[in-house]
């Protein structure tokens, strides 16, 4: 009896603690690429507020705090007020499958605590909900993420925010299709939508990225693009649209919109972790460490994600709306539908003729590779007239 | 009330007020809707009798309704804003003729 | 405990229902549908079947209705229907096909009520999803590829429907069904 009210408190801890640990998280981002892109481009960053910097979110935070919610008159308010929360929820809704670190063991000192022998015999997984789907709810939150940028935009009553948010979403629902299909390969080798199990699968050692480099290539280009994040932030810079589907949003609203891309950013890039990286493992070590060093681990691999998001972002220039569009559909697509089916025929000479699984899958690999790189260089042969046409008529 | 009865008898209240919504409403879009309601009204009555058997065929149909309605979506909502592009109205009520 | 998670999830979807038709905001009906779609997804969940659950919040309430909502923004058809109400007539049929139709299907879930519930050999969580697949290629492949040359079909049909006649394509929304 006592052990159901322990689980549903453990349930609960777990689901607060991925709250705040985006919380936590998005101020050290903020703080992180304003640094890290003052550092990029040769100048200081904010480092007037506490040593080097390290109380400007709390700064930060304290003005968003303070602002004034400023609400138009002419907008419609139950959508105006109910877009972010909308963005805010599947976001954070994101983490509950994604294992921050291995399994509390039931024989240490907290298992013994919770008394986990009873109820969790093989360990307290540190997944909110170890889902049998797992990587597909994942996938069925980040397409309800277009509901608060769809209604954000339409809510201000103001054709550039329309305009903004109709963009973005059509940006995120197109590159839901490229991030779809390379989870797709990722499932064709390991057998299963658990997450723990991916992960678990990776502890030999064998990393997935090491076997499937173009889909993990694949995954990144399409999180990116799903985040509304640079190269792909058209939607939302301020140079383009005013300022895209927030810009009628101020003080705490437009905070939660920030909090929001910000917690899409960490999930993402944990979840590329989990996928690809190995997750919480490394080389098999992780079995003689205790679950906290496994959770730092985690966050290390996490936040080295989180430095390329932001190295890439103050590197690449815009894409053009058209151009996003295009990468979205005539060339991500294809690459990953080529990406699964010579996935799938190598895992198929691994089962049906006994080739070694991990060579099989590099040189599908590198057949796809070879291939773009094939086509390219026919395009390029056959002249400038095909670039030049399609970029005439943008 | 078992749990059965209970799904059942929501896929049924689900699938009237398509029924209903699709003869009263006269906003194409909504009428699109209400058909969406139906379906999944139906998807539902499928999930709950495939689980009543212990099979998974029920299940493998509401992949199949899911896409077909995909598809009728798409196709229906071009009609509409092609009408709307040459009558400037969606009301299902001034499209009863084949010319103006 | 979970009866009361069926009744709730059961009364979102039937609110969601009657708001669809009830709202005069186009863009509210959508919402109130995806409502009726994400109660609907809970009771997949509580029923056992995830990956159907999973499947329906990604197309129904990712996709589908995102789309109606592209078309309603687009065709800037969000203003409340100021439309002159249904005629007497059309509302009365409406009532009528709706009691009518509450009452079999009310008629057959009465008489099904009494009947027990899961059989025992519903599928368990265990390799769900490879059961699925396992039956889709096997016994439902021929309809599989059927309805992939629908989704074909319906592409090629959105597409030339809605490009202008003479100048290249002209489209604006964004169709990946």
């Amino acid at each position: 009896m006592v052990e159901t009210y322990i689980q549903l408190g453990v349930a609960l801890a777990k689901a607060l603690f991925i709250i705040l640990l985006v919380l936590t998280a998005v101020p050290i981002l903020v703080l992180a690429e304003r640094r890290v892109s003052a550092w990029m481009q040769d100048r200081q960053g904010p480092n007037r507020v506490g040593p080097g910097g390290a109380l400007q979110p709390i700064a930060d935070g304290i003005k968003f705090l303070t602002k004034e919610v400023l609400i138009p008159a002419h907008v419609d308010r139950k959508l105006y007020l109910a877009a972010p929360v909308l963005l805010l929820v599947p976001s954070l809704m994101t983490g509950a499958i994604i294992p921050w670190s291995k399994p509390i063991p039931a024989d240490s000192f907290v298992g013994g605590l919770l008394r986990a022998d009873k109820w969790a015999p093989d360990g307290i997984p540190f997944q909110v909900a170890n889902i049998n789907v797992g990587i597909l709810y994942f996938f069925a939150m980040a397409s309800l993420a277009v509901y608060g940028i769809i209604l954000a935009g339409w809510a201000s009553n103001n054709k550039y925010t329309l305009l903004g948010g109709l963009r973005a979403s059509a940006q995120v629902i197109s590159y839901e299709l490229s991030f779809g299909l390379a989870i797709l390969s990722v499932l064709l080798i390991v057998g299963t939508l658990r997450v723990d199990a991916i992960v678990e699968a990776q502890s030999s050692g064998m990393w997935l990225v090491f076997a499937q480099p173009v889909t993990w290539f694949i995954f990144t280009v399409a999180a990116l693009a799903e985040t509304n994040r640079a190269p792909f932030d058209m939607a939302e810079c301020e140079q383009e649209l005013v300022g895209g589907y927030h810009t009628e949003y101020s003080g705490m609203t437009f905070a939660t919109f920030f909090l929001a891309e910000y917690g899409n950013m960490t999930m993402s890039a944990a979840l590329n972790v989990c996928l690809f990286w190995g997750g919480y493992t490394l080389f098999g070590v992780e079995a003689i460490l205790p679950w906290f060093v496994t959770f730092g681990v985690f966050i290390a691999k996490v936040a080295v994600f989180l430095f390329a998001f932001i190295w890439i972002r103050w590197t690449f220039p815009r894409f053009r709306y058209d151009q996003l569009m295009r990468l979205g559909w005539k060339v991500l697509l294809p690459l990953s539908l080529g990406n699964v089916v010579l996935t799938a025929l190598a895992l198929a000479a691994h089962e049906m003729w006994g080739a070694p699984l991990w060579p099989a899958l590099i040189v599908g690999q590198l057949v796809l590779v070879g291939g773009i790189a094939l086509v390219s260089v026919i395009r390029a042969k056959s002249g400038a007239t095909g670039n030049a046409a399609s970029h005439a008529r943008a | 009330m078992s749990s059965f009865a209970l799904c059942l008898a929501v896929s049924a209240a689900l699938f009237t007020l398509g029924v209903v919504g699709v003869m009263v409403k006269r906003n194409a879009i909504v009428v699109f809707m209400c058909i969406e309601l139906m379906l999944n009204g139906a998807n539902l009555a499928f999930v709950t009798f495939s689980r009543q058997h212990g099979t998974l065929d029920g299940q493998i149909f509401v992949f199949f309704v899911m896409a077909i309605a995909a598809a009728e979506v798409a196709i229906g909502l071009a009609i509409i804003v092609t009408v709307f592009k040459n009558r400037a109205s969606i009301n299902v009520d001034d499209v009863t003729m084949l010319r103006r | 405990m979970e009866t009361l998670l069926y009744l709730v999830f059961g009364l979102a979807a039937l609110v969601g229902g009657v708001l669809v038709i009830v709202n005069r905001n186009p863009v509210y009906s959508a919402l109130s549908l995806v409502l009726t779609m994400f109660a609907v997804s809970a009771l997949y969940v509580l029923q056992q079947a995830y990956f159907v659950a999973a499947v329906q919040l990604v197309v129904y309430a990712g996709a589908i209705v995102v789309l109606f909502l592209f078309v309603i923004m687009l065709l800037n058809l969000g203003e409340s229907d100021n439309l002159p109400a249904a005629s007497g007539a059309r509302r009365f049929v409406g009532a009528l096909l709706g009691v009518t139709f509450a009452g079999i299907i009310g008629a057959l879930v009465w008489e099904y009520a009494s009947t027990a519930g899961v059989a025992a050999g519903a599928a368990t969580d265990a390799g769900h999803t490879k059961h699925l697949a396992r039956l889709l290629f096997k016994n439902y492949l021929l309809p599989f590829e059927i309805v992939s040359l629908v989704l074909l079909a319906a592409l090629v049909g959105v597409i030339v429907l809605i490009r202008t006649r003479g100048s290249g394509l002209d489209a604006s929304e964004a169709d990946h069904v």
